[in-house]
C-alpha cells in the first residue's frame, strides 16, 4: 500500500535562503554560493499495509513531520522514492488553508477543496460537517472572530469526513473541550475501523498504545526501531527517561 | 491532452474556490470595493487627460480613448504581474502544508486581476461611444490580443513568482522596471514623435506596446491588424510563457526549503 523506499531528505541552511539577487550574481561570480545542507531524514525505509494503522514517534526535530510532508506529495525527498496507492489526504496542521477573513461556510469549501475534494462531495457532507463542530449559528460568522477552540473543532470535523485511502496526521488529535474530545475520539475510532491506511504522529504514548498497529521510531533522522507497538513504545520510553 | 483535461478536472474546483476568495479578499466583500478598483483608474484617466490636454495642449482626435487604451493594458499588466509575484509567498502556508499544483495560486491570482480588468474594459466601450466613436463588429477581434496578453501576463507571472522565492529583492527591482516600461511604452504620447527614428524599430520590442496599438487600431481607426502584427503579438507571449513553464518545471520542487 505504501512504499518508502531509502528516502533521504536535506533541508537547505545558511545564508543561501535570503540572499539578494545581486548579492547571488556576485558570488556567482566569485564562485562562492555555498549551500550548507542539514539532512533530516537519512535512508529511511518501511512499507504499511492496507488498513493499517501505524504510529510515528521521537523526540522534537526527529523528521517525523518531514517524512510526512514526503508521504503527502509535499516534498519531494533529495534521494529515495515512495509509492502509495488511492488518494491520500494529509492534515500536517488543522489550521492550513483557512482563511481569516472569510465565513465559516466559505471556508469549509475552500478548505474541502484543497484537500482534494469535488463540490458533490462537500455539498453532500456540508450537514454533517457543520453539526459535528457545533457551529451552525456561526456559519456566516468570519473565521477570524471564532475562538481558538472553535476554530480547531470546525478543522477537526471537517478533517474528520473525508474519505481519503491514506489519511495522514500530524499531532492534530485530541481537540476542544472535553465534551467534543470524547465526539473526536468517537469519530477518529470509526474513520479507522472504516479500513483507510492511517500515519500518525503524536506525543501522546497512550494514544500510540491505544491505537496503533505498528510504530515507527525516528531519532535524529534515522530510523530507530519499527514494529511491535508495546515493544518500541517500551524502549523509546526508557530512553526519553535517561536523557 | 488526456492528461490535461484529467487534470482540469481534478482541479476544476480548487481553482475556482481560490479565485473566489481572491475576488472576495481584493474587493473586501463589497460592491463599493469592486466599484472602487474601477474607479481608481478612472480618476488617473480624468487627471491625465487633464494634464496633457489643457496643460501640455494635446490636439489628438479622441485622445482620452487613446490613453484609456493604453492604460487599461498596462495597468492590467503590472497589477496581475505583481499580485502573480507574490503569490506563491502569500499563500506559503498552505503549499507547505497541503499537496496542491503551486501554479493554482498564481493563476488565481492572476484571474483575480482578470475580472477587474474585463469590467473596466467594459468601462472603456462606454467611454468609447460616449466619445461618438462608431464600434463596428471588428471589435470582437480584441479577443485575440486579450488572450495574448493573459498568457504573456502568466508567462511573467511564472517568472516572477519563482524569482521572488529565492530572492526578496525582486521587489523593488521589479518595481524600477515597470516604471521603465511605462515610460517606454506609449500610453500617453503618440508614437508618431518617433517617427523616422530607430526607436520606432525598438517599439516592436515591447509586447505591451502590441498590444495597446492592435486595440487603438481596432478602436480608433476600425482596422484589423496584418498577420504578422498578430503573429507577432502571439511569439511573445508564447516565448515568455515558455521561459516561465521551464523555470517553473524546473525550480518548483525547491520552493518548499525556501518558504
Ligand atoms: N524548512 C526548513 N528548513 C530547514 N530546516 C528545517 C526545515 N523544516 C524543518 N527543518 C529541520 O528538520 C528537522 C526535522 O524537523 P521536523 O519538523 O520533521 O521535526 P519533528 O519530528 O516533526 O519535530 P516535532 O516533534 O517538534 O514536531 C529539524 O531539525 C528542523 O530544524
Ligand atoms: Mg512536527
Amino acid at each position: 500500500m505504501i512504499e518508502v523506499n531509502n528516502v533521504t531528505v536535506n533541508y537547505i541552511l545558511g545564508d543561501i535562503k535570503d540572499l539578494s539577487l545581486k548579492e547571488f550574481f556576485i558570488r556567482k561570480m566569485k564562485r562562492e554560493v555555498i549551500t550548507r545542507e542539514f539532512c533530516a531524514l537519512k535512508d529511511i525505509s518501511f512499507h504499511v499495509n492496507k488498513g493499517e494503522l501505524l504510529g510515528i514517534i521521537g523526540s522534537n526535530g526527529s523528521g517525523k513531520s518531514t517524512i510526512l510532508k514526503v508521504l503527502s506529495g509535499i516534498m519531494q525527498p533529495s534521494k529515495g522514492s515512495i509509492s502509495i496507492k488511492g488518494m491520500v489526504a494529509p492534515i500536517l496542521e488543522l489550521g492550513a488553508g483557512f482563511d481569516g477573513e472569510m465565513t465559516v461556510k466559505e471556508n469549509i469549501f475552500l478548505r474541502g477543496a484543497l484537500l482534494g475534494y469535488q463540490k458533490e462531495f462537500i455539498l453532500d457532507k456540508y450537514g454533517d460537517i457543520i453539526e459535528f463542530s457545533e457551529l451552525k449559528e456561526f456559519e456566516n460568522v468570519a473565521y477570524n472572530k471564532l475562538s481558538s477552540g472553535m476554530k480547531s473543532k470546525l478543522a477537526f470535523a471537517l478533517s474528520s469526513f473525508v474519505t481519503p485511502d491514506v489519511l495522514i496526521l500530524d499531532e492534530v488529535l485530541s481537540v476542544g473541550d472535553m465534551a467534543f474530545r470524547k465526539k473526536s475520539e468517537k469519530r477518529m475510532k470509526e474513520l479507522f475501523a472504516s479500513g483507510v491506511t492511517t500515519i500518525l504522529v503524536s506525543h501522546s504514548l497512550n494514544q500510540i498504545r491505544e491505537m496503533c498497529s505498528s510504530v515507527l521510531w525516528l531519532e535524529k533522522g534515522e530510523k530507530k526501531g519499527m514494529g511491535n507497538t508495546k515493544e518500541i513504545c517500551d524502549d523509546y520510553e526508557k530512553y526519553m527517561q535517561k536523557k | 491532452m488526456q492528461l490535461i483535461l484529467e487534470k482540469i478536472k481534478k482541479y476544476k474546483f480548487v481553482f475556482s474556490e481560490l479565485v473566489k476568495r481572491d475576488f472576495k479578499k481584493r474587493y473586501k466583500r463589497s460592491v463599493l470595493g469592486v466599484l472602487w478598483s474601477m474607479l481608481a483608474p478612472l480618476f488617473q484617466l480624468m487627471v491625465m487627460t487633464f494634464v496633457f490636454k489643457r496643460v501640455f495642449g494635446r490636439q489628438m482626435e479622441h485622445y482620452t480613448i487613446y490613453l484609456f487604451a493604453g492604460q487599461l493594458v498596462f495597468s492590467y499588466f503590472k497589477e496581475a504581474t505583481n499580485t502573480g509575484m507574490s503569490s506563491i509567498i502569500s499563500n506559503s502556508g498552505i503549499i507547505t502544508k497541503v499537496n496542491t499544483p503551486k501554479y493554482l495560486f498564481l493563476i488565481s491570482k492572476i484571474m483575480a486581476a482578470s475580472i477587474n480588468f474585463l469590467l473596466t474594459f467594459i468601462i472603456f466601450f462606454v467611454f468609447a461611444l460616449a466619445d461618438k466613436i462608431k464600434l463596428t463588429w471588428r471589435v470582437v477581434t480584441l479577443i485575440y490580443p486579450v488572450v495574448c496578453l493573459f498568457l504573456l501576463i502568466v508567462g511573467a507571472g511564472l517568472i516572477l513568482s519563482a524569482l521572488f522565492v529565492f530572492f526578496k529583492d525582486i521587489q523593488y527591482l521589479y518595481d524600477i522596471f515597470t516604471l521603465a516600461l511605462m515610460y517606454f511604452t506609449p500610453i500617453f504620447y503618440e508614437v508618431s514623435i518617433f517617427e523616422g527614428s530607430i526607436a520606432l524599430k525598438l517599439l516592436n520590442l515591447n509586447p505591451l506596446y502590441l498590444y495597446i496599438d492592435y486595440i487603438r487600431q481596432v478602436v480608433l481607426y476600425q482596422q484589423i491588424p496584418s498577420l504578422t502584427f498578430h503573429l507577432m503579438c502571439l511569439l511573445y507571449a508564447l516565448i515568455l510563457l515558455r521561459i516561465g513553464m521551464g523555470m517553473y518545471k524546473k525550480y518548483n520542487y525547491m520552493f518548499l526549503y525556501y518558504l
